[in-house]
């Protein structure tokens, strides 16, 4: 299972190799990876429905118990097909909506990324991989919805996606993580088994709300739905995998991942159900607000993310299983409606409805595909949206669910009603000046939305197969064994009646559109104050106080930036110790050697000469001096490794000190008195508590010292002598890789800091000459420094 | 910088410091040193050379760019600390083997030396790029 991962990753890496070898051809090429991998879902199919164990699992840190798993079972291998099927036919359709662009490399790119990370995600059985996953779609997704990097509005609505999504998921891991407490194992198939503990953890009530508002944010929940909408900005390709096969149904897929784990009580019906039926309704209310093509149908698929959250949220047999069936049939007829629009779109640049009409005759094909996809969503016979819907609600049809069912009725008639203006309207009106030229995209355009549509009809018609997935798709969601039996037609029953209701609801009120305009008018002011106006009020006034804090840590200036980590250390470190540092003095070692004191002398000679040097040439010399005796320290008791690092070190300091200073002119003038006196208070602060910190590591023991497991492992383990690189390389070695990783990351800082020079460097300079003049009176020698090293705050937001 | 007597023992000094950087390096997991040290001998080797010379002939002598460096060090560190897992190990397990040369006798060679590489490689790059950045003003 790895492996696909690994395949649909490196089929990323190489598809800007591919656009530039075959150009947007490349997209049939690229398919078959995703394919290949929904072929052999396929292959593994029987085996998912015997319920055999198909896993795979990597060791992480196993002494934590640590571990990257992944787990087949009916709803992995469901979404799975969906990630995978519908992500094929999306890298064919972008072929075509992005031909002859240079940046369709890029875009296969990035879908193929998020494609892994999104089978990786529904794949995971460890709670710690999903995370890993999960994130990993947050952040594909930023890079897709802010694709048009050159447009502002697109990197807003990614960076909206991206904090809203991302905030979620910080809020998600302490929740996933209080659940592996609870049910004493990240594995999610073990936790099923301990699922009746960790209903009754006293933790239960927060470990719900902590994922919950991880999968809320991620599925677009009311009041987190608003990013949703804007996440439009991406190109249509992007939008149509989005919303058909993965991201926004991230959300839904924990929900329904951690049922078994988590459902069937009060808190969990209480918290979830009510959410997702508002959702539901708003959406549909909102979808009819809008008039761009790709608004109707984001505010629909927050529509139908809300029913889906609803059903889960009731939780039982049938809704689960309804809950199922209404997303496999959103996937196929959201899938086709999104590229529709990406046609019609593509061939008038236009997709305000107002301005579309009469399409049906230049773009036949697509008008089709529209249709099968429309019919689908408003639930009209033979389609698998039909039959979705019948099992939708049959599943809320008793009596004590009477409301949810009436909010499910009143938002289909106002999709049935969108529907109306995505498909009818821009296929049948009259002609419009934008529509003039409009001609029909080429195969890959319409190609796979015609897929989707008929995709749906045959599910609908023949949907025995689909049932075996469902159910067992429900049987993980719910944990023990479903029938399901869906079927096209139940014979005339209430169902059917209601089904008809909506129909008949839905066209009335598509008829009588015009008369929303009144209601909506006087609903404006409340939608202006929404959870999208406190979005933006907060995302201001965190700005706001980013800007003031950086102002007053971040000045500018070098010796402030000092003052303040020195300043906090000791401030910190006497707070935590306080007065148990003098405790022990008496147990301190007090055996002094004649050249340890000589050692001492001399550094506190080079301190002093470096205070009172007149050139810098001297005080960098006398502080290397200082450097040097502190390697000889280390070497007096026995580190040689950290006196050899000590030497190499001080003498680069000393050799780079040198080159940044040797072209700048001598002191022109000592800092004041005032200055000095402030420098060595805060100096001597830093120096005592170092000491005393010093003094009290050597008479505080522990039982037993770190050290004697390193001394003692060291040969055996890591095959070395020099326990100190045995360590570096070997016992630590993480922390070593994240120390290099940081190590580059500063490269990379002063690198890009160089390379802004030729453009800029002049205003910086001349800024800096003048604030040199007055701070020279100030403080000569730090300003002095601050030409050397530290960049103006003109440079601090570069 | 244009003293004579500096010039001549940088330039009789300068391969005495990359060897010296080299063995460093090498003798580092069983005795004083390993790839940071190592790392900080060459680019403190580098930096004197800028100095006498310039650090456009630095960066010829270095040959490769300090980006390179830095770029295939981490990598070589992170597929040392990857390459375990193939075996089914946790990551960064050492994994050694001892291999029978001609000359220079049984040597034990294992990821934690690949690991050593790539932070003697990252630790070259970056400080050179400190200095370079600091001389080419």
């Amino acid at each position: 299972m790895f492996l696909w991962l690994l395949v649909i990753l490196t089929a990323g890496i190489l598809a800007p190799a591919v656009n530039r070898l075959i150009g947007s051809r490349g997209g049939w090429c690229l398919a078959l990876v995703p394919a290949g991998v929904f072929t052999y879902l396929l292959k593994l199919w029987p085996s998912v429905m015997n319920q055999e164990e198909i896993s795979a699992h990597i060791d992480w840190v196993p002494a934590l118990n640590l571990a990257v798993s992944l787990r087949l079972d009916g709803l992995s291998l469901l979404f799975g097909l969906m990630v995978t099927g519908i992500g094929a036919l999306i890298l064919v359709y972008a072929g075509g909506y992005l031909k002859g662009d240079d940046r369709l490399g890029r875009l296969w790119m990035l879908l193929l990324f998020f494609m892994m990370a999104m089978l990786g995600l529904v794949l995971a059985d460890n709670l710690l991989t999903l995370f890993i996953f999960w994130e990993l779609t947050s952040i594909t997704s930023y890079l897709l919805i802010g694709f048009n990097s050159d447009r502002p509005e697109s990197r807003a609505s990614a960076l909206q996606a991206l904090l809203v999504t991302g905030g979620g998921g910080l809020v998600l891991l302490p929740g996933l993580l209080l659940l592996g407490v609870a049910g004493n194992s990240f594995e999610i198939s073990t936790l099923v088994g301990n699922a009746e503990a960790i209903r009754q953890h006293s933790l239960y009530v927060p470990i719900l709300l902590m994922i919950l508002v991880g999968a809320f944010t991620k599925s677009a929940q009311f009041p987190f739905h608003f990013w949703l909408p804007n996440a439009m900005a991406a190109p249509t390709p992007i939008s149509a995998y989005l919303h058909s096969a993965t991201m926004v149904k991230a959300g839904v897929y924990l929900i329904a991942r951690l049922h078994p784990v988590l459902g069937g009580t009060t808190a969990w019906f209480w918290m979830i159900a009510p959410i997702g039926t508002i959702t539901m309704a708003l959406g549909a209310v909102l979808a009819l607000r809008a008039t761009d093509l790709k608004q109707i149908l984001a505010y629909a698929t927050i529509s139908v993310l809300g029913t889906l959250t609803m059903l889960l949220g009731i939780g039982t047999e049938a809704t689960l299983t309804a809950a199922l069936a209404v997303l496999v049939a959103h996937a196929f007829y959201k899938g086709g409606l999104f590229m529709v629009a990406g046609a019609v779109d593509h061939a008038v640049h236009e997709r305000d409805i107002h301005k579309l009409g009469g399409l049906r005759s230049a773009m036949p094909v697509t008008f089709v595909a529209a249709c099968l996809a429309g019919f689908s969503m408003s639930g009209v016979l033979p389609t698998f949206g039909f039959v979705a819907k019948e099992a939708w609600y049959e599943a809320i049809g008793h009596l004590a669910e009477i409301p949810f069912l009436t909010a499910s009725i009143l938002s289909n008639i106002g999709l049935v009603a969108a529907v109306g203006l995505v498909c009818v309207k821009p296929f049948f009106a009259e002609r419009t000046e934008a529509t003039q030229k409009a001609h029909e995209g080429g195969p890959a355009m319409w190609g796979p939305p015609l897929g989707l549509g008929i995709g749906g009809l045959l599910l609908g018609l023949m949907p025995t197969r689909i049932s075996e997935l469902l159910a067992a798709g429900s049987h993980a969601v719910t944990g023990h064994e479903v029938p399901v039996h869906l079927a096209l037609w139940h014979g005339v029953n209430v169902t059917l009646l209601l089904s008809l209701l909506t129909l008949a609801g839905g066209i009335t009120l598509y008829w009588q559109r015009h008369r929303l305009g009144g209601i909506y008018a006087s609903l404006n002011p409340v939608i202006h104050y929404g959870p999208s106006s406190v979005y933006a009020w907060l995302l201001k006034n965190v700005n706001q106080l980013a800007r003031v804090q950086t102002a007053i840590l971040q000045n500018g200036y070098q010796r402030f930036y000092l003052y303040t980590m020195i300043g906090i250390t000791v401030f910190s470190v006497w707070i935590a110790l306080g007065g148990r540092i003098f405790s022990n003095l008496d147990s301190l070692p007090l055996d002094y050697r004649v050249h340890e004191v000589l050692l001492v002398g001399l550094i506190l000679a080079a301190s002093f000469a470096a205070v009172r040097a007149k050139t810098w040439l001297l005080a960098v010399g006398s502080l290397g001096i200082v450097g040097f005796s502190v390697a000889g320290i280390f070497v007096l008791f026995g580190a040689p490794d950290l006196a050899m690092t000590q030497f190499v070190i001080e003498t680069l300091t000393v050799l780079l000190f040198v080159m940044a200073f040797s072209r700048l002119p001598e002191f022109r003038r000592l800092s004041s008195g005032r200055t000095r006196r402030r420098d060595a208070l805060i100096a001597i602060g830093a120096g005592a508590t170092i000491s005393a910190l010093l003094m009290f590591a050597m008479t505080v023991r522990a039982d037993r010292p770190v050290s004697e497991y390193y001394v003692a492992n060291s040969v055996t383990e890591g095959h070395g002598r020099n326990v100190v690189n045995v360590i570096l390389v070997d016992f630590r070695a993480l922390d070593t890789l994240g120390e290099i990783t940081v190590l580059a990351i500063a490269a990379i800082g002063v690198y890009s800091l160089l390379m802004l020079r030729p453009a800029k460097l002049t205003t910086i300079e001349s800024a800096l000459d003048e604030r040199s003049d007055d701070s020279a009176t100030t403080d000569p020698h730090t300003a002095q420094l601050a030409t050397g090293f530290s960049p103006g705050p003109e440079q601090e937001g570069v | 910088m244009d003293s004579v007597i500096l010039k001549t023992a940088i330039r009789f000094l300068l391969p005495l410091l990359l060897l010296a950087s080299v063995f460093l390096f090498l003798r580092g997991h069983n005795d004083p040193g390993g790839g940071f040290v190592g790392g900080l001998v060459v680019s403190g080797a580098i930096a004197l050379y800028a100095i006498i010379d310039s650090a456009s002939a630095a960066r010829q002598m270095l040959r490769v760019s300090p980006r390179i460096l830095i770029g295939s060090g981490l990598l070589i560190s992170l597929s040392s600390g990857l390459a375990p897992l193939l075996t089914g190990r946790p990551f960064l397990t050492g994994l050694w083997t001892t291999a029978t040369t001609v000359g220079l006798g049984e040597l034990h060679i294992g990821t934690p030396l690949f690991f050593d590489l790539g932070v003697y490689l990252v630790v070259t790059g970056v400080s050179v790029v400190f200095i370079f950045s600091l001389l080419e003003e």
